[in-house]
């Protein structure tokens, strides 16, 4: 609310002002009212289509539930997370293939994500310079965003096929290898494959992001460093990067969350292998293969609760930073 | 006839089993689509069709039989009845036995004569006919006759003569500038088809079948460690190191063109290797796969796959009478003689017709019947887990991450807990 200059004495002028102002609070009201109202069908959807689902996954973990009769479901407490039984462990807890399945999540999100915000920020500087044809190239390079990654990621398959696959026939044809490369089936590659297909599909997003933040930062700072004779890179890092850190954050954190429930593009790649399985093929194997909804329920609880305390931490860790880094 | 063509990617988002297509046919039968399968499928129905005058959708289904479960599975815990007749593999009987129905209540008490009791007996949980035999599968071993000859080597009797055969033909095929030859292929991706290729290496050493028919868990051995080890070995030396992600058809792709002295698989490669198309048209052997060492003999997965019809279906009769129009003896000569397909039917292997298209019907007629079976009836509901844990140690030795003695004392450990628990 602005105060405009009257010429009106003292008292009229704060007179004036406790009405206006408690005619603002008024309008407040009304307005919080009307964002209530409008927010409302949206609260209720998506307790419908996300709360109540995963209200049911909570509590069918406690169950023995099986997908073959979900009616015969039996309350066990805490047993498929972990039991104590005969002298040996039991459970989720307890279970190696599980341990596996998160750490393959964590290195795949860690190494992925870093490598999708570095490359992302590479191409989007790339795009923001002024060049011909600019518009077409930045077209072109969302294609791989584009393509449904079931299908990008089979794509990828065929091409890293060891017998037709292209890539090893381009790698030999350069004599970088000598003989083909099983780049999915091995335990030593196929994680890097996973790794490098997801980096290959998600540039384009973090690229975008970062590209809309550059064409919004101010010109005359860009022009005082020129004056002022100091070497591109270190304005890169003194000026661009400080200014681009809000977009960036956003991106991180949308492919983090994407990292961390990854399930297409390892299961097209590599199917149920134990060297790339993520928490979310696990628990797919648990539900459907092996038909035991509790304990697979239970494995998307824990992944549920990874990647809820994955966000709090990245969003606290955000706002500590940015308080430090001053007003952004 | 309309087909809807379903893809791994709507088998695995379709959650709830909806396949969505015109509800316009009378039923809808799934078919695999392994070689020429889904083509003899359709011939099938079509003939079928023009009986009886009724309409069938089919749908195809995902190749990898653990993929495959997965669907039926889907559906079929929805009580849905999108699909009326399924083909189920010899090992799903006892999983799936709740939601199909009996055909004997339909087809009648002798609808199964003349069938090899063997698949009878497994397709028949607590008195009732669930699925009716289809076509019958055992691992056999495809060679190339002329490059044994060329390079003057007998066919392989064990794994050791197979593998220094394999090693010595690959060598001197690469020097003769065939760069691209193999040794051996065969199924090494972590699925259901390694279950069986690890089943036969661990049975051929004398190394028991994983779990014995009383329960028992016997895989911790010297002699199944050894197998394991053996096959760990083919990994770059004879086989490709690809091979731990294939399935049949990866394998068959290089074999059937032209590069590879041997291959693992079932059947079905027969008449698809003599194909008009084929890089090796005549020039294939078949025979049984090899023993492990001296004292050990031939074993040959059981495999197969049989038509069931779901309890969800509304027309029970006209499924029951599809599925048994198809599993007939007529029906199941032309399977053989059109794509090397095994009757299920004993009176077809003596069938002079049916041994002229196939002649390994008749040489190896003691491997098919007597085939080592997965341990499925034994561990029940639980077949699909001791089955992921049996092939996920067997995929973890052949990729070099465990040695055959560790593998095999951590599955007994994991088998136990998995029977304490389920079976």
């Amino acid at each position: 609310m602005t105060t405009s200059h009257s010429s009106a004495p003292e008292g009229a002028r704060s007179a004036a002002l406790t009405a206006r102002r408690s005619r603002g609070t008024k309008v407040r009201r009304q307005r919080v009212k009307a964002a209530w109202l409008f927010l409302t069908p949206m609260l209720i959807a998506l307790a419908l289509v996300a709360g109540w689902p995963l209200f049911r996954t909570f509590f069918l973990s406690f169950t023995d539930a099986s997908l073959s009769d979900l009616g015969t479901a039996n309350f066990i407490g805490f047993e498929n997370y972990l039991v104590h039984d005969n002298g040996r462990w039991f459970g989720i807890l307890a279970d190696s293939v599980w341990w596996q399945s998160v750490w393959n999540t964590v290195y795949f999100s860690v190494v992925s994500v870093s490598l999708e915000v570095v490359f992302g920020v590479i191409v989007a500087l790339i795009l923001n310079a002024e060049f011909k044809g600019r518009t077409i190239v930045r077209a072109a390079v969302l294609i791989p965003w584009a393509i449904p990654t079931i299908v990008s990621a089979q794509m990828w398959a065929w091409m890293l096929n060891d017998q037709f696959g292209i890539i090893n026939h381009m790698l030999m044809g350069i004599g970088v290898i000598d003989d083909p490369i099983a780049w999915t089936a091995s335990a030593t590659y196929s994680m890097w494959a996973v790794i490098m297909v997801d980096v290959w599909k998600t540039i384009p997003f973090v690229a975008l992001l970062v590209l809309a933040a550059l064409q919004m930062l101010p010109k005359d700072c860009y022009e005082a460093a020129e004056v002022d004779g100091i070497h591109p890179v270190r304005v890169f890092f003194k000026v661009t990067l400080p200014l681009i850190t809000p977009a960036l954050m956003v991106a991180v954190i949308f492919r983090l969350l994407d990292a961390l429930r990854v399930f297409d593009v390892i299961y097209v790649l590599t199917s149920n292998s134990t060297s790339t399985m993520s928490m979310s093929v696990y628990a797919r194997q648990q539900l459907v293969e092996f038909q035991d909804v509790g304990y697979g329920s239970a494995a998307s609880t824990l992944l549920f609760l990874i990647i809820a305390l994955a966000t709090i931490a990245y969003i606290y860790a955000g706002r500590k930073q940015l308080q430090l880094g001053g007003d952004a | 006839m309309k087909k809807t063509l379903l893809t791994t990617a709507i088998a695995l988002a379709s959650a709830t089993g909806g396949i969505s297509q015109a509800q316009a046919a009378d039923l809808t039968i799934s078919c695999g689509a392994v070689g020429a399968e889904l083509t003899l499928c359709e011939e099938g129905i079509e003939a079928w069709e023009e009986k009886t005058g009724h309409e069938v959708d089919v749908v195809s289904t995902p190749n990898s039989s653990t993929e495959r479960l997965s669907l039926y599975q889907q559906i079929l815990s929805a009580n849905s009845s999108d699909i009326d007749v399924m083909q189920i593999d010899v090992v799903w009987p006892g999983l799936l036995a709740n939601h199909l129905l009996d055909l004997r209540e339909v087809l009648g008490d002798d609808a199964a004569a003349g069938h090899f009791e063997t698949i009878v007996t497994n397709n028949t949980i607590d008195d009732r006919l669930v699925a009716m035999p289809w076509f019958t599968d055992a691992g056999v071993l495809y060679y190339r006759e002329d490059l044994l000859e060329k390079h003057g080597h007998d066919v392989p009797t064990t794994w050791q003569e197979l593998t220094e055969t394999a090693r010595e033909i690959k060598q001197a095929e690469r020097e003769a500038g065939n760069d691209r030859m193999q040794g051996y292929v065969f199924q090494g991706r972590a699925y259901e088809g390694l279950t069986v290729n690890a089943l036969e290496w661990v049975a051929s050493h004398g190394g028991g079948n994983v779990v014995e028919a009383d329960g028992e868990v016997s895989i911790n051995n010297a002699q199944a460690a050894e197998a394991l080890d053996l096959a760990a070995s083919w990994i770059g030396d004879i086989s490709p190191n690809g091979v731990l992600n294939y399935t049949e058809e990866e394998a068959r792709g290089v074999f059937q063109g032209g590069n590879a002295v041997f291959m693992r698989n079932w059947p079905y490669a027969w008449s698809l290797a003599q194909s008009d198309n084929s890089d090796v048209r005549d020039k294939v052997g078949v025979t049984q796969l090899p023993a492990g060492g001296e004292d050990g003999e031939s074993a040959a997965g059981l495999g197969g796959w049989n038509l069931a019809v779901s309890r969800y279906t509304e027309k029970p009769e006209l499924a029951a009478d599809l599925v048994a129009f198809l599993t007939s003896e007529e029906e199941q000569k032309r399977r053989a003689i059109q794509a090397s397909y095994n009757p299920t039917i004993d009176a077809l292997y003596q069938d002079e017709e049916v041994l002229d298209a196939v002649p390994f019907f008749g040489t190896l007629y003691e491997t098919f019947t007597n085939a080592v079976a997965r341990p499925s009836a034994p561990t029940g509901d639980a077949y699909g887990r001791v089955s992921n844990a049996f092939f996920s140690a067997s995929h973890e030795v052949l990729s070099g991450t465990k040695d055959g003695a560790q593998a095999v004392e951590d599955l007994e450990n994991e088998l136990l807990r998995l029977k304490r628990r389920n079976w």
